[in-house]
């Protein structure tokens, strides 16, 4: 059994390393091995709907996802880098021998190709789910995202529209992915009026949440933490099922701090709310948002003006990262209720780094210190 | 299509079949060392078959020369043609695909195209409307191409091919609202004017960001291949959009995926300031086409019947063999830029001269109608007359009509208003109520 994890372990750096040696001039492997252990440890959920479920990790709910809706759409496909052997982490594993090599196929590398052919696919009319192999490399892209597909149905008077289009991309921090395999790109796109920004948080919620951006009427960038993809192993249900988007989720409901976060990171608050509890006697409520955009204001305010705290915490960098805008919201709709300033333990303002990555995170004892704070204040 | 790529050089002689018993010669003899007889003999044959097949792109030949590819030994595309600038016929009479009927009917499109912009054009000048661009010029390559498109060929285009959309039954009174942003205009005064969209019509709404609506393009052509409809695209562009990094994806997915879509390049010389040959070195758009494995030809942008002929075999290749094709039609810019742009700052009186007089679209067919006896001076007269007295009242009906209500300003965004857009809203429309003076709602439909 260990033996079997590691060699899945191994693979996946292995495919790591395949698209570093792809994008960068250093070809040195020995780099990639991980330097320390992650931050958090996946705590299965309780399956969100009724009904059969089976025992499967995030990139297994995600191909059980893409496998529904290919069955129930028969205009839907599935394109971008490496996707028809199974893609680099192994997400549509199968789903081109099952649906033919025209509705789940390869596209020359060229991020901005992907996007913009994924549009053309869903103006006439065929649900479009494109790959970016990494968010991090979805910016030669970011033209066709934020002029193109998110203005698509606003600049036509709805005569036209690209609502069947899904861009479904790996991010977040991964223990060794330095620059380029760890950006957590989304505030860039929460300021782009007409796409929908989603990031699950475990296996359960990304096979809903994937069914319902693949079947919106709006175009969704789907951001999936890529070190949940084999770590966070749970029942799923087996069925069809959506969960909704714009609507944040109170996994952990408490008394005394809101803590909100959004994919990985809410597996860190989850342990950061036990440790205050043991530690400070305190009731954290975490809230996962879930959707970045149009984000779900009323859970955090309903939460905050009974807390009368908020810590907002993301991998990604402090300033311009969406934590702000929650803040700020937070700060004109609870400011009567506001006992302590809203703390944001964030990504550092540099670009995220290869071997110091431990530092640079905002773990759990960053965060434990801002319920302190909070507290304390 | 592939034999128009006739390379006029040496570039393409076969050196290899000389050389190549040798290679195989030397692999044999390595092997030989480490096999049994008949081991070595398979392991021969095997290896034998990937000598000089690369992955990159299966099997090639070798050569002993070094040989350096010069771009300038390929002989440059022609450019193909059938009426000469003085509307003579040159080509074979059977070329001639249009009928009688269709090209007095393409004719008074051109004028009416060419009086529209004329009217529209002055509007921005008077302050009427806020921004304009011309067709001068290149009338040929939008009634040349609609009339060889069926229907239900979707249409993405750059921003200067009105008389796509006028020939599919745009109507004055279309164009007019959109360029007024009134409440008539189906995009809902949303964009700039000039930016044209119709779904009746299969002719995808323009956007200012250049090329993005290549790769666009290409997407939706694979889509109407899975859908099995005898359909496809076309995506026209400038010489000038096709520098973007989408042209290159569109054209690479178009041939990698095998996709529908007909590539029509306006080839007028100019990227607003910028001359064509500061924006490649190479034999404009056509060269381009066979290193993507594309087809493609080259045609007299201002021959209307050349124009429709190449667009009839480029939309018969993409269709029975799925595969994309690159048009490239050769014409001139004649207008400014835009309403935005003196193009007196950038090129001389001279070659516009030539441009606007001698060879012009419009010019060339009225001579060769004139020719048949099929036009003269009264009918030309009457034409204008007309279609003068059409435009002016379409004008006069949009500029009275008010703008779309405000309402209209947040709604499309998404499917469905977000609460905090609504909230927004709300917002607004107090605001609105407070300071009642300060904004023009008197002019915005309520």
């Amino acid at each position: 059994m260990f033996q079997k994890s590691f060699l899945l372990f191994l693979e996946i750096n292995m495919n790591i390393a395949s698209k570093l040696i792809r994008y960068s001039k250093n070809k040195n492997i020995s780099s990639l091995i991980p330097r320390h252990a992650s931050t958090f440890t996946y705590v299965p959920e309780a399956p969100p709907v009724a009904g059969e479920t089976k025992k499967i990790n995030f990139f297994q709910a995600l191909t059980d996802a893409m496998d529904i809706a290919m069955g129930s759409d028969q205009s839907a496909l599935i394109f971008g880098e490496d996707v028809h052997f199974g893609g680099v982490f192994r997400c549509t594993m199968g789903l081109a021998d099952k649906y033919g090599k025209e509705r789940v196929f390869n596209t020359p590398l060229c991020e901005q190709g992907i996007v913009g052919f994924g549009i053309g696919l869903a103006t006439a009319g065929a649900t479009a789910i494109a790959e970016v192999q990494f968010a991090d490399y979805i910016f030669p892209a970011f033209d066709q995202i934020v002029n193109e597909a998110a203005k698509y149905r606003y600049r036509s008077g709805n005569l036209f529209d690209c609502g069947s289009l899904t861009i479904r991309s790996p991010c977040g921090a991964v223990g060794h992915g330095a620059l380029y395999h760890s950006q957590s790109p989304e505030a860039y796109f929460a300021h782009t009026p007409g796409i929908k920004v989603v990031v699950p948080r475990g296996p359960s919620q990304a096979k809903g949440l994937l069914l319902a951006s693949i079947r919106d009427k709006n175009p969704v960038v789907f951001l999936e933490p890529k070190i949940l993809y084999r770590q966070a192993v749970e029942e799923v249900p087996t069925g069809d099922y959506e969960l909704p988007l714009s609507k944040a989720e109170v996994v952990v409901p408490g008394s005394d701090v809101t803590i909100i976060a959004w994919g990985t990171q809410v597996q860190v608050v989850r342990e950061v709310g036990q440790m205050a509890k043991e530690k400070f006697g305190v009731n954290c409520e975490i809230i996962d948002l879930r959707t970045i955009l149009p984000w779900d204001e009323e859970t955090v305010i309903d939460s905050v003006l009974k807390t009368g705290r908020l810590i907002i915490a993301h991998e990604a960098p402090l300033t311009g990262g969406f934590a702000g805008e929650i803040a700020s919201t937070i700060q004109e709709k609870c400011f009567l209720n506001l006992e302590a300033p809203i703390q944001r333990v964030c990504g550092i303002d540099t670009p995220f780094p290869h071997v110091f990555e431990p530092f640079y995170l905002p773990d759990k004892f960053k965060c434990l210190e801002a319920v302190r704070k909070v507290i304390e204040f | 299509m592939a034999s128009k790529f006739r390379f006029g050089s040496n570039l393409y002689r076969c050196y290899s079949r000389l050389i190549a018993p040798s290679r195989l010669t030397k692999v044999n003899g390595g092997c030989h060392r480490y096999f049994s007889a008949s081991a070595s003999l398979k392991q021969n044959q095997a290896e034998a078959e990937l000598v000089g097949h690369y992955p990159g792109h299966g099997r090639l030949e070798f050569t002993t020369n070094l040989d350096i590819i010069d771009p300038t030994l390929f002989k440059q595309i022609p450019v193909y043609q059938i009426l000469d600038t003085n509307g003579n016929l040159i080509g074979d009479p059977s070329e001639v695909q249009l009928s009688e009927e269709t090209l007095l009917k393409i004719y008074e499109k051109m004028l009416t195209l060419n009086q529209m912009d004329k009217i529209l054009y002055e509007s921005q000048r008077q302050g009427r409307i806020s921004f304009y661009m011309t067709c001068y010029g290149e009338e040929a390559t939008h009634f040349g191409t609609a009339t060889a498109l069926d229907f239900n060929d979707l249409v993405f285009a750059q921003y200067r091919e009105a008389g796509v959309l006028m020939w599919r039954g745009f109507t004055l009174d279309n164009f007019m609202n959109q360029c007024y942003g009134n409440e008539y205009d189906e995009g809902k005064g949303r964009q700039m004017p000039v930016h044209y969209g119709s779904n009746r019509l299969n002719f995808v709404t323009i956007s200012s960001p250049l090329g993005t609506q290549m790769p666009q393009a290409s997407g939706a052509a694979y889509a109407m291949k899975m859908k099995g409809a005898n359909n496809c695209v076309i995506c026209y562009f400038g010489e000038g959009a096709a520098s973007e990094g989408d042209a290159h994806a569109a054209f690479n997915f178009a041939a990698t995926l095998d996709c529908p879509v007909i590539f029509f390049c306006r080839n007028n010389g100019y990227a607003i300031s910028t001359p064509a040959n500061e924006q490649y070195r190479g034999d404009g758009l056509v060269s381009r086409a066979p290193s993507y494995g594309m087809a493609a030809l080259r045609v007299d942008g201002n021959d209307i019947l050349a124009v429709h002929n190449a667009t009839k075999k480029a939309r018969e290749i993409a269709i029975t063999k799925n595969r994309p094709v690159i048009v490239e039609a050769m014409t001139y810019r004649v207008g400014h830029h835009s309403t935005s742009d003196d193009s007196s700052a950038y090129r001389s009186a001279h070659e516009l001269k030539y441009w606007k007089e001698v060879d012009s679209p419009i010019n060339r067919l009225r001579a060769f109608l004139e020719n048949k006896g099929l036009w003269n001076e009264e009918a030309e007269t009457a034409a204008k007359k007309s279609i003068m007295k059409d435009i002016m009242a379409a004008f006069g009906r949009a500029e009275k009509a008010k703008k779309p209500p405000i309402s209209d300003m947040f709604t499309d965004v998404y499917d469905e208003k977000p609460e905090r857009l609504q909230k927004q809203y709300d917002e607004l429309l107090e605001h609105i109520q407070k300071y009642p003076d300060q904004y023009p709602t008197g002019q915005f439909q309520s």
